[in-house]
């Protein structure tokens, strides 16, 4: 097949094969990846203006500015978390929830809603940043988003609007996946709430566990749920959580925002700065250790079961392991307080170390079970799902124990807010753990969501493989090197005083960005322009599900009004 | 063993978290290749209580570790009921900070309270060496209090600046820190390796 015709045509791609489920899906993957463009480019600019003003450094002078560059710093993380990673997995668990139980999905018309609102929200809070230059970092220490002086009040409006239009985009996707999960229709018919609540709670596996140490026949041999739904289920809540409180902090800054633009001055010091931390912290790390750490445990059980086509091992302990994760998760928000002198010294000893450690104790559980599952089904087959799956258990590997470490109130002293942060755990855990792992569900989705299209080279996929995970762990050791020398996380450094780290980062860093260019070159040569334009428009078949025999109506059927 | 100053510390640090790092990632590789080999078998088995209680003694161990080898955890928890042979007190608004003497002399092993207060924003406190690295810091939220007990054990000259983003406002149009204090304390008489002589 000639490159023009690949270009246009794809392999063998039809998007009007699609219906309505796969096409909403592969709207917010591609979405998604998009996005991830953008912010490795994001990502390339600082790091090289990080490398800093000396010969051979093309990146424009405009970089430099303090206003520019940490505008850019600011919507880096809002176009990275939300617009690529939150748009990728729930594109991805729309999908998953609806096949792995059987039923239609609750709304395809919300899961569109979804898409657009999250789309838009993070588009619009980009253009706050670029236009108006607003900055206050995706951190929002009061009083800086609501400080007039150096920043803009209509770009905190846009700015503002567009994080609660994600938010909304986000309470979409939980009623979506809740209503269809507690959807009495087809396998779930006969069940009642109570029994998917225990399900989605995993108490069944703790009352399995509990029977089996009394020697007593099992609560239940079928659990309501599959692990991977539990996970969703779980992580669910945490994501609820945590849209609540960044939409409330939403709300503090616009109403001060819209007090300074009618022009009456509203007094900052009302609000108690470290109670405001305290809130918005314990929001904001429902998403780095809650919703990311469950889900990414329930993707790394599916993927494993999906790739070997074993039962997971100890599936009973997983279940318990989850509801264990989600209490954790509400109390370890102190930990990004340890070094604030007003955070009482107990709340730093047990939310922010010890609680913490227990993190190591359940990833390292989620671990354990996916290695013991993949090696009892060997051997296998060295496909791109695997070696995805195999770089997402490193970076988390490499990330958590970084996490651990830091989290000690004698090493926080020397490493809060330091590249070490940043690139050892923040950027390892995202783009080499969790991004690997959504790799590896998109190569095992891709057969499904695409209806068998040809994937235009595996040659490429394993170029971009090795880009990403060299790319990714190679610019996170360099940072955090970077970080234990000082170099600081949200700081301007314009002369390279950190060099050659910052050089060898950036090295590192422009790895990843052609990995992205490989990894988009090979999906638009498979799906080709036309493919890709089709996706996005409107679906001829309506079905909201996918491998079901008997088609069961969506949203209007009156099971789901039950 | 005893870390007497950040330095130490962060330098055992880097060898074994990088010793870690090397670790993990072969055994990663290791475990994906034998994954495709039909005749592989376990080179050791790996009882999972046993695994359990490493990653708890893992978890809990750190923390005992770093309480008895790093001198300023204790000092901190304990700071309100230890006294200070010197307190210097800076405030900062406006990205300027307010400080008791343009350079502070410090005494080898002398304990020196700073407590900082902001009047506007959150920024933080910091320390660093000459070649960059950090001594210390800690965060300056405005309306609670932000004091930090320090023992220097080391000779030096540090600058200080804020370790918090508090705005654009802190550089200027060419990327300056201009919260950034050269020279802010210098310490004198500890011995070539640290500590007093």
């Amino acid at each position: 097949m000639s490159f023009i015709k690949n270009l246009t045509e794809g392999t063998n791609f039809n998007h009007k094969s699609l219906n309505a489920l796969q096409k909403v899906t592969l709207r917010a993957v591609v979405t998604s990846f998009l996005f991830y463009g953008l912010v490795a480019l994001e990502g390339m600019i600082m790091r090289m203006v990080e490398v800093g003003r000396v010969s051979g450094n093309p990146i424009p002078e405009q970089f430099f500015h303090p206003d520019h560059f940490f505008s850019i710093m600011t919507v880096h993380p809002i176009v990275g978390i939300f617009g690529s990673t939150y748009q990728l997995v729930f594109g991805a668990f729309l999908f998953l929830v609806p096949y792995l139980t059987k039923k239609p999905l609750y709304s395809v018309k919300l899961a569109n809603w979804t898409w657009l609102l999250i789309t838009f929200g993070t588009a619009l809070a980009w253009i706050a940043a670029f236009i108006w230059r607003y900055a206050p970092l995706y951190t929002l220490y009061w009083p800086l988003p609501a400080d007039t002086l150096q920043f803009s009040a209509i770009g905190g409006v846009v700015f503002i609007i567009g994080v609660a239009l994600i938010m909304f985009g986000t309470f979409g996707f939980i009623y979506n996946i809740y209503a269809t999960i507690f959807a009495r229709v087809g396998v779930h018919q006969d069940k009642t709430m109570k029994e998917l609540l225990i399900s989605g709670f995993g108490i069944d596996g703790v009352l399995n566990l509990i029977n089996k140490l009394r020697g007593k026949p099992p609560y239940t041999k079928e659990p309501a749920l599959a692990l991977p739904v539990v996970a969703i289920f779980r992580g669910t809540v945490d994501t609820f959580l945590d849209a609540v409180v960044i939409l409330g902090a939403g709300i503090l800054v616009l109403l001060f925002l819209l007090a300074d633009l009618s022009g009456t001055s509203w007094d900052v010091s009302a609000i108690d700065a470290l109670l405001y931390k305290n809130f918005f912290w314990w929001g904001l790390d429902l998403v780095a250790d809650g919703l990311v750490l469950i889900y990414v445990a329930g993707s790394w059980y599916l993927l494993a079961t999906l790739i070997t086509g074993q039962k997971l091992f100890m599936e009973n302990v997983a279940r318990a392991a989850l509801m264990l994760e989600l209490l954790v998760s509400w109390m370890v928000w102190s930990h990004h307080l340890l070094g604030d002198q007003g955070q009482p010294e107990m709340m730093k000893l047990i939310s922010g170390e010890m609680v913490t450690a227990f993190e190591l104790l359940t990833q390292g559980l989620a671990l354990f079970i996916t290695l013991v599952t993949l090696w009892k089904a060997r051997p296998l087959k060295m496909t791109m799902e695997l070696k995805y799956l195999l770089g997402g258990l490193v970076g988390f590997g490499l990330a958590v124990p970084a996490a651990i470490i830091q989290a000690d109130m004698g090493m926080n002293r020397v490493l809060h807010n330091t590249q070490w942060i940043i690139g050892a755990h923040v950027h390892i855990a995202l783009i080499v753990g969790l991004y690997m792992t959504l790799y590896s569900a998109v190569y095992v989705l891709w057969p499904i969501v695409t209806n068998n299209t040809k994937l235009y080279s595996h040659k490429l996929s394993n170029i971009h493989y090795w880009l990403h995970l060299i790319g990714g762990i190679g610019m996170g050791a360099f940072m955090g090197m970077a970080g234990l020398d000082g170099m600081l996380r949200r700081h301007l450094y314009v002369d390279g005083q950190f060099n050659p780290d910052m050089i060898f980062a950036a090295i590192f860093g422009s790895m990843l960005l052609i990995a992205w260019f490989v990894f988009l070159y090979n999906i638009v040569m498979s799906f080709g322009i036309k493919g890709l334009i089709g996706i996005f428009l409107p679906t001829e078949d309506k079905t909201s599900s996918y491998g079901i025999e008997d088609e069961i109506e969506s949203a209007d059927d009156p099971a789901f009004a039950n | 063993m005893t870390f007497t100053n950040s330095a130490q510390l962060l330098a055992f640090h880097w060898v074994a978290y990088s010793i870690y790092a090397a670790m993990i990632i072969s055994i990663v590789a290791w475990f994906g290749y034998n994954l495709t080999r039909k005749d592989a078998k376990s080179v050791f088995r790996i009882p999972f209580y046993w695994y359990m209680a490493f990653l708890v003694a893992g978890g809990v161990g750190h923390h005992i570790f770093t309480y008895n080898t790093i001198p300023w955890v204790s000092e901190d928890i304990d700071r309100h009921n230890i006294k200070p042979d010197a307190v210097y007190n800076i405030e900062v608004k406006n990205h300027k900070w307010k400080l008791p003497a343009k350079q502070v002399i410090v005494q080898c092993e002398e304990r020196v309270l700073f407590n900082i207060k902001s009047d506007d924003l959150t920024y933080g406190f910091g320390l660093f060496r000459q070649d960059g690295s950090m001594v210390m810091q800690m965060q300056v939220n405005p309306g609670t209090p932000n004091d930090i007990l320090w023992t220097f054990n080391h000779n030096g000259v540090f600058n200080m600046t804020s370790t918090e983003y508090s705005g654009p406002h802190q550089y200027s149009e060419d990327g300056e820190d201009l919260m950034e204090v050269k020279n802010f304390i210098k310490v004198t008489g500890c011995k070539k390796g640290g500590l007093k002589k």
